[in-house]
């Protein structure tokens, strides 16, 4: 089983060519959702403080 | 379909309707995804010729198909801004811009590091590569000069403009593999005729497609209704949701 994941991450000797564009995937998609998240947040924000005074 | 734009003219009605879209986008986006990595990454065999590095596939043409399907909305959205003076049409290229130079850059980025092992170059300047570079500076272009201009109404425009004037380099990346000689590979998805690639290979890449053109509208639509309460801030509506919360 052992053997298996790590014949899995090895890629067939492209791991490294393979993981480097998974991994930009991955930033790209989480850090467009955590901008998103956070220009909800930023708008939330500002309207309550514009209608609190 | 023209009373469904005319209703988008209104904060009001795009920011009731978008809100139940999101829901639904983020959840297809997600299942395509876990569909689509493990189908992928697991369940498809090595490629005969490039083994294992073949696996990039799904993440280099999900943002490359991204990269020129945001460019299209982009550019519906200018035509709807320009023509019929849809507000919330400018909301959505707004928004837009920074996802699809994100996956533009995200595909340059994958095919460059599919290029070193396969072309043995991790860049060369021939038409398919070249044009999507173009698509990307663009991108930049639209972005820059949204953010330059200080009145709002200029600013929409002349972006939506520019979006209309960029709208050249599209056809030009997808017929590039056929009206030039090019290291790129040509069309492995057809519609009109099979495509070339065995169905266990294929069904995790139109999920991952699938997944990144999903979560491209789950992003948009969340984007644009922060940006819309912001607009419309003196309106009753948003005062009043506002203080719901």
């Amino acid at each position: 089983m052992v053997s298996h994941f790590e014949q899995f991450l090895a890629m067939g000797g492209y791991a490294k060519y393979v993981w480097s564009a998974y991994g930009l995937g991955v930033i790209v998609i989480i850090g467009n959702g955590i901008y998103t998240a956070r220009i909800k947040r930023d708008a939330i924000a500002k309207l309550k403080r514009r209608y609190r005074t | 379909m023209w009373t469904f734009f005319y209703k988008m003219s209104s904060g009001r009605s795009f920011y009731q309707l978008s809100g139940r879209f999101i829901p639904f986008f983020a959840l297809a986006s997600m299942l395509l995804f876990a569909y689509g990595l493990v189908g992928g990454l697991w369940l498809a065999p090595p490629d005969f010729q490039q083994g294992d590095a073949f696996r990039i596939i799904y993440i280099h043409v999900p943002s490359a198909f991204l990269s020129l399907m945001i460019f299209s909305v982009m550019t519906f959205c200018a035509v709807l801004s320009l023509v019929w003076r849809i507000k919330m049409a400018d909301l959505i290229l707004q928004v837009s811009c920074p996802l699809g130079a994100w996956f533009t850059a995200l595909a340059l980025a994958t095919g460059s590091i599919w290029g070193k092992p396969m072309w043995g170059t991790y860049w060369v300047w021939d038409a398919r590569l070249t044009s999507e570079l173009i698509l990307l500076f663009i991108y930049f272009g639209v972005i820059v000069l949204s953010h330059t201009i200080p009145e709002e109404r200029t600013a929409a425009k002349a972006s939506a403009i520019l979006t209309l004037v960029g709208f050249v380099d599209i056809p030009i990346i997808h017929f590039s593999v056929n009206w030039w000689n090019t290291l790129h590979q040509g069309d492995t998805l057809k519609i009109f005729s099979k495509s070339t690639i065995a169905p266990s290979m294929l069904h995790p890449l139109l999920a991952m497609i699938g997944a990144f053109a999903f979560f491209y509208g789950w992003m948009c639509l969340s984007r644009a209704r922060s940006l819309c309460l912001l607009k419309d801030k003196r309106a009753r509506w948003v005062e009043e949701l506002v203080k719901s919360w």
